[in-house]
């Protein structure tokens, strides 16, 4: 086995280009594995556990560019090197070809484009707020998709935000939908009379999609990130944006998707929801319904679309477990007569955290205890749920909705494990998330359940797809694929963590399925 | 902040832009500058005999040997390495020096004044055409004999057709010379014939020694496109002295090389080096030398970028890129568009034809530097390591850390 | 421009970080001018400082 490593001073590159590079290079003959990346310390770390690490690597600062190829020759490892240099300068060439001039600063930026009104910011965290208080400064405002930014950043940036009245969306806003255009990672979707309030990305992507199901559409979705509805940053944004949606002429309802609101916060917001003067759904994932009636309140995201259709249509509506209890009863009929042992233990391996969240609180009345990293409390116990795109699993490497990698590792994993009987997913499709996401996720499932089979057991695996047929990725063929690979498609997030349940403990039948036949 | 940077920055680029540089006179580095005793001036940030590279230990014994304090270059050299000479660089004293830039007592130089900021600045006649010059390090007899011609003929007819004719107006020659295709540092074809002409018939007048008066037109005129380029320095130099020490500026004052070490000063930051290695060269070789034989980046010539012109003006010159290697003439333009990324603003009277007339980029704003990571191309010759002369040109990319360091100095005095 | 004009417009937007969100945009016919970012001097204390050397001026403005 060769090492080779070389680093470029001064260079730098946006993480996904980094990563499509690093990608190619793992296909080269000879290559076991490759890094592309800046030389922060949290990558020095990963160079170090690759095995990657070098002395030159070892000198390389922030601002530099690591290339580093372990290969079974030592010229297949130059070679790869080479290979790098070659893609790099491919893309300078391609850049160049167009005759345009990038700038390389916000204020330049302004000077091509002067009347912009929105800044959109993926920078690495640790400077994210500095390009943000940019913006606002310069009247813009910001969708703000870079996380690590500290609440006390975010609060400054959100106070001077309201004071003239501009959206700051997020940090950590990962979707937005603005006059029909989306921001971030966004389903294909038409606008309509829904406006949205969203806390996070994914919760928004749900909503959004299952509009779009509904043959209804978004008239706006304003992110605010997970921390708006904290004591600390009191709502800044989801008021702001609320206001905005109430004057705006083509929302006729809104629904607002957020964590539950800090006690001190719920007064304000409770107030500013009674003002929109529009059918409003609220669904604060884990909070009782509660308020004086001027808000429909609502416990999934996927009944905080329906809700809001059937306000719209003045319909009557009523949360249901299962769109189609009878087929679910059908399947579990199924599932039962295969009486091939199976692990006791449920293990969620989310990509969307909200998804994650909305599963696990689903999933503790009728299981008992989940250790999650979403959400509080949680003990360990047969049952997990993780949502792989928290900052603990994403150090150094892209979010699993752009990297599917890393999650189909541990759905294999999840095969070789005696404990696990279910496997909860969730798959996002969408714009700016990844080609083909169900490609390499099926191929795992495949991997898992073979390993299972092989050791005697049997390993059901429960999946949700957010997207819809307009995505890039086609939401038929994404569920397609996973149901080839031995899948449980279920239509929702919500109806997938009941149908886990369902499966690990019959004695629920009664409570979600009611006397359906 | 209560002090405005951007109404200091202002200041400091109308104050470059206003600028009417005249070329007044000639005389002794001593009686106009004041350089007495064993002082010595060198360019680029101040650096000790110990750490001097070739060229600039050369042209130190060079000019120890014009001004006699030693007989031999070895006598020369255990001077230097005394600590009996004072060595200053040539910007603590309102010069610039191409080069090594070696400006001793007894060194003619020509005085450029600014009446609109009311500053002075000098430089040496730099010496050539002939093979082994001195600003290269060389100080053979063939050097020195050049160096006291300059002193005895050429700087008196000079001064002769000053007192005639009266300054010569180097601002509105410099704007012609740059829509001629100069870009005032690595090429002043059009800038050195402007001034042949308008030297020509003065000094018929003012020489009457026919060989004498052929030999400084032939040292005015031959093989020598880049005669000019002191004379742009000086005026480069005279704008940038007017910005020094305006308050809360973060605009460049002086970035200039001593062969070991690029250096920054920041209006707002007084007579504070900042320093980085010193970059090598990315350039050009004339037959029979290599990036090997190169001296890394030397010389005051810098002053022409801080100016905005030189590597910053590249799209004034098409001819330049392949003197200094180039790719392309579009890539030329791209550079000079890029800087206005890093400029506060540009220079109405250096309009650059092929980018419709807009003015060079002027008054480098270290904050942008920083903001953006783009550091201003440096045209520049290359100086052998050794041999006391040129062997090429280039562009030098000079190192972030001096933007960076000044930067930090800057917020310790302005935003502590 | 307030949060109430903007939803009543075209977006334009400036994009900082990946470019692929400039070109998801630029699909959808946004005018979008991408960024060439990248960190100062790969240091967020110098970034800090370059956003403390920054004049208010622009508050009033826009």
């Amino acid at each position: 086995m060769a090492v080779r490593a070389v680093v470029w001073r001064s260079y730098y590159q946006d993480s996904m280009i980094l990563m499509r590079i690093a990608e190619s290079l793992r296909a080269l003959p000879g290559v076991r594995e490759a890094a592309v990346l800046m030389g922060t310390p949290a990558n020095h770390e990963l160079l170090a556990a690759a095995g990657l690490a070098t002395p030159e690597t070892k000198a390389a600062t922030p601002g530099d560019l690591v290339l580093a190829v372990a290969a079974s020759t030592d010229a297949e490892a130059q070679a790869a090197l080479d290979a790098a240099k070659g893609l790099f300068d491919a893309r300078r060439r391609e850049r160049e070809a167009t005759g345009r001039i990038l700038p390389r600063t916000l204020e330049s930026a302004l000077r091509q484009l002067p009347d912009a009104n929105l800044v959109s910011i993926s920078v690495p965290g640790a400077y994210a707020k500095f390009e943000a208080m940019r913006g606002l400064r310069r009247g813009l405002h910001v969708f703000l998709f870079s996380d690590n930014v500290s609440l006390a950043d975010e609060v400054e940036l959100k106070q001077v935000a309201v004071r003239r009245r501009l959206l700051c969306m997020g940090p950590d806003c990962g979707t937005a939908y603005l006059n029909g255009v989306g921001l971030g990672f966004a389903n294909v979707v038409a606008r309509g009379r829904v406006g949205c309030v969203a806390a996070s990305g994914t919760g928004l992507q749900a909503v959004a999609s299952r509009l779009a199901a509904l043959g209804e559409g978004v008239s706006h979705g304003i992110g605010v990130g997970g921390r708006d509805l904290s004591a600390e940053v009191d709502g800044a944004m989801t008021k702001l944006a609320l206001e905005a949606l109430a004057a705006d002429p083509t929302t006729e309802a809104v629904i607002l998707i957020s964590k539950p609101p800090a006690a001190s916060v719920l007064p304000g917001l409770e107030a500013t929801i009674r003002k929109v003067g529009k059918p409003i759904v609220v669904s604060c994932l884990g909070a009782a319904a509660r308020g004086d009636g001027s808000a429909r309140w609502v416990t999934t995201l996927e009944d905080a679309a329906d809700a809001a259709v059937a306000l719209l249509d003045g319909r009557s509506w009523a949360p249901r477990a299962f769109s189609d209890p009878v087929a679910v009863r059908t399947r579990l009929a199924r599932l039962r007569a295969d009486t091939t042992r199976r692990g006791a233990g449920l293990l969620g391996l989310y990509t969307g955290g909200t998804l994650a969240h909305e599963a696990r609180l689903l999933l503790e009345p009728l299981l008992g205890p989940i250790a999650s990293n979403v959400g509080a409390g949680g003990e360990a116990g047969p049952h997990r749920i993780l949502d792989l795109g928290a900052d603990e699993f994403t150090v150094g490497r892209l979010h699993p909705m752009l990297d599917p990698e890393g999650r189909a590792a541990r759905v294999r994993e999840a095969g070789r494990s005696a404990g696990v009987g279910v496997v909860l997913v969730d798959l996002v499709l969408g714009r700016g998330v990844h080609a083909d996401p169900a490609r390499p996720l099926a191929a795992a499932i495949e991997d898992a359940r073979r390993a299972a089979a092989a050791d005697g057991r049997s390993l059901l695996v429960v999946a949700s797809v957010v997207g819809t047929e307009r995505d890039p990725q086609g939401l038929g063929a994404q569920v397609g694929a996973l149901e080839a690979a031995g899948a449980e498609m279920v239509p929702s997030n919500a109806q997938a963590a009941r149908f886990a349940a369902l499966a690990l403990n019959p004695s629920l039948e009664a409570e979600l399925l009611g006397d359906a036949r | 902040m209560a002090l405005s940077i951007e109404a200091a920055n202002r200041e400091a680029l109308e104050r470059l832009c206003r600028a009417r540089p005249m070329w007044t006179a000639v005389r002794l580095a001593r009686d106009a500058m004041g350089l007495g005793g064993q002082a010595l001036l060198h360019a680029g940030p101040p650096i000790e005999w110990e750490r001097m590279c070739g060229p600039m230990r050369g042209a130190v014994i060079g000019a120890v040997l014009y001004e006699g304090w030693a007989a031999t270059p070895a006598d020369a050299e255990r001077l230097a390495a005394s600590g009996e000479i004072r060595f200053d660089p040539c910007h603590s004293r309102g010069a610039v020096g191409p080069m090594a830039g070696v400006i001793s007592p007894s060194t003619p130089v020509i005085v450029v004044e600014d009446p609109v900021n009311g500053t002075a600045a000098y430089t040496f006649i730099a010496d050539g055409p002939w093979g082994h010059q001195l600003r290269f390090g060389a100080h053979g007899r063939e050097t020195l004999a050049g160096l006291a011609w300059i002193r005895d003929i050429v700087a008196p007819a000079f001064e002769a057709v000053l007192e005639r004719e009266g300054p010569v107006d180097l601002a509105s020659l410099m704007a012609q010379a740059l829509s001629m295709g100069d870009e005032m540092h690595m090429r002043n074809a059009a800038a050195t014939g402007l001034l042949a002409r308008a030297l020509a018939a003065p000094l018929v007048a003012a020489v009457p020694d026919a060989a004498r008066l052929e030999a400084i037109m032939r040292f005015l005129t031959r093989d020598n496109d880049q005669f000019f380029l002191g004379w742009a320095m000086c005026a480069a130099k005279a704008a940038a002295l007017s910005i020094e020490g305006i308050a809360g500026s973060t605009v460049v004052s002086t970035m200039a090389r001593n062969g070991v070490e690029f250096g920054i000063r920041v209006a707002g930051l007084g007579d504070e080096w900042f320093t980085g290695p010193a970059s090598v060269v990315a350039g050009l070789y004339f037959p029979g030398f290599a990036a090997g034989d190169a001296n890394r980046d030397i010389g005051d010539s810098a002053i022409m970028e801080t100016c905005g012109l030189g590597g910053m003006a590249m799209a004034a010159s098409p001819a330049v890129q392949r003197i200094v290697g180039a790719k392309s003439f579009a890539e030329a333009v791209s550079t000079t568009r890029s800087m206005a990324e890093i400029c506060v603003g540009s220079n109405p009277r250096f309009a650059l034809a092929p980018l419709n007339g807009q003015g060079t980029p002027t008054g480098i704003d270290i904050r942008k530097v920083v903001q953006a990571g783009i550091v201003p191309p440096i045209n520049t010759a290359i100086a052998h390591r050794e041999a006391g002369r040129m062997i090429g040109a280039g562009i030098s990319t000079p190192p972030l850390e001096p933007f960076v360091n000044a930067l930090v100095a800057f917020g310790k005095r302005y935003a502590a | 421009m307030s949060v109430e004009q903007l939803l009543g417009q075209p977006l334009r937007v400036i994009n900082l970080g990946l470019e692929l969100f400039a070109r998801e945009l630029e699909t959808d016919g946004v005018p979008v001018v991408h960024v060439d970012w990248r960190p100062p001097a790969g240091d967020p204390s110098v970034a800090a400082l370059l956003a403390r050397l920054e004049d208010d001026a622009e508050e009033s403005a826009g």
